[in-house]
């Protein structure tokens, strides 16, 4: 089995009208066996920012400290907040060091542009080559599931309550499919004057 | 230095490797949804050899008795010998006792069949779906030995990952709090079948090119075919 599918993990983004959202499970396990529920992998890197990283755990681990680290020398350098943009181009830099050993995880980011307040998902690849659509991204061990349910679910111009009913239910039915993702979720919904949390439970098999 | 390889001699070479792969992949998606009174079963109709397309417009969902049909997909030569080996069991089982088989009846044919075959299996995702001997829809579904579970929705094949979770969420209501599974019609279920193949087609390249839907009722069985992208 694939070492991206060691601990099992997946993570969804999607836009809406002047938000988006980004969902996580909670699952942490080592192949089959499940060691915890409750490890979640999409971390607040920013103000309206938010970064998934589902993968190789040890690596998600890295990855968010090396990037941490980065981000605060940017913020000292120029002297202001990172844009989701900027984001993607320091995980794609952080990533292609390592061409040819790489960490082993598939970023997904969800933010809103500072100045523009845009909706930005993106997902990048193990070696940083990025994909940004219009619609909604996927990544983990669910990610057939995700394709399937997104691709039906989504729409266009979701309010925030839709959009987090619409990531919600794609994100539990996928990975209720899936071995080794699962065991509750949580679901980031970024607007301009917020940002709503919430943790869903879902079955526990 | 030419000399030199062509004086090696049989035994210094390395052994000659011939190999025989008897399994294929040949795609293709089924989805079935099962009513209180009839059953639709609908396939795609794109038969493909890995980044190469066979067919455009190959169904992949067999009539078995009146009342019974079969929705098979994996290794395309598999498909077709299981298909001829159970209608051969289905005539022989009709001359002995002149009638026509039970969708149930066939259902556990079906399972036996496939459990013969337990160490060479036929490669093969079988759905089965007919009207039980109350008039009812049912959807059975089987792995390539043979293990049977009864359903009322089911998908099967090349883009099952993608579908069965709509299905889970939009037949069987699944995680969703103080929501009943809706009543099926045949309209509903038309739609839900057609949205599942739009979104595979979509993603997933063994899955395409057009959609046959069948509908069996105690009146008949009656077919419809759909276009689908055909990149």
């Amino acid at each position: 089995m694939s070492i991206l599918a060691y601990n099992g993990g997946s993570v969804v983004a999607m836009k809406g009208k002047n938000c988006v959202a980004i969902a996580t499970d909670l699952r942490f396990g080592v192949q089959a066996q499940t060691i915890t529920t409750d490890f979640e992998r999409v971390f607040e890197v920013g103000p309206h920012l938010y970064i998934g990283l589902p993968g190789l755990v040890t690596d998600t681990q890295t990855v968010l400290q090396r990037l941490k680290f980065r981000i605060k020398m940017y913020e000292m350098r120029e002297g202001r907040k990172v844009k989701p943009r900027t984001l993607m181009a320091m995980v794609q830099n952080l990533l292609y060091e390592r061409r040819f050993g790489p960490y082993f995880v598939e970023p997904v980011i969800a933010g809103l542009d500072p100045v523009t307040k845009d909706p930005y998902i993106c997902a990048l690849d193990l070696i940083g080559c990025p994909c940004e659509p219009a619609d909604f991204v996927v990544s983990g061990t669910s990610s057939e599931s995700l394709y399937g349910m997104c691709e039906t679910t989504w729409r266009e111009d979701l309010e925030p309550d839709d959009l987090f009913e619409c990531i919600g239910q794609s994100l539990i039915n996928a990975f209720d499919r899936d071995a080794l993702s699962g065991w509750g979720a949580v679901v980031h919904v970024i607007e301009e004057d917020k940002v709503t949390t919430r943790h869903i439970k879902s079955r526990m098999d | 230095m030419c000399s030199e390889v062509q004086s090696a001699q049989d035994y210094m070479r390395d052994p000659r490797k011939h190999y025989f792969s008897p399994y294929m992949d040949n795609g293709g998606t089924t989805v079935a949804i099962a009513g209180e009174d009839f059953v639709m079963v609908a396939s795609d109709t794109r038969l493909s050899r890995g980044f190469n397309i066979l067919s455009r417009e190959q169904g992949k969902v067999f009539n078995l008795t009146p009342k019974t049909m079969l929705a098979s997909t994996g290794c395309w030569a598999d498909v077709l010998t299981l298909n001829k080996v159970l209608q051969a069991r289905l005539m022989m089982y009709s001359h002995e006792h002149h009638d026509t088989m039970s969708t149930t009846a066939v259902a556990q044919l079906l399972s036996t069949m496939l459990y013969w075959r337990r160490f060479f299996p036929y490669y093969v995702s079988n759905m089965l779906v007919g009207l039980d001997e109350s008039g009812k829809g049912v959807v059975y579904h089987y792995d390539p030995v043979g293990h049977m579970e009864k359903l009322t929705f089911s998908a099967a094949g090349a883009s099952v990952s993608l579908i069965q979770p709509f299905l889970d969420n939009q037949v069987g209501a699944f995680n969703m709090e103080g929501v009943d599974p809706p009543k099926m019609t045949k309209e509903l279920a038309r739609q839900l079948i057609h949205d599942s193949f739009v979104s595979a087609a979509e993603r997933d390249i063994n899955t395409g090119d057009g959609i046959i839907i069948y509908t069996i009722t105690k009146d008949g069985t009656a077919e419809e075919k759909i276009k689908l992208r055909m990149d």
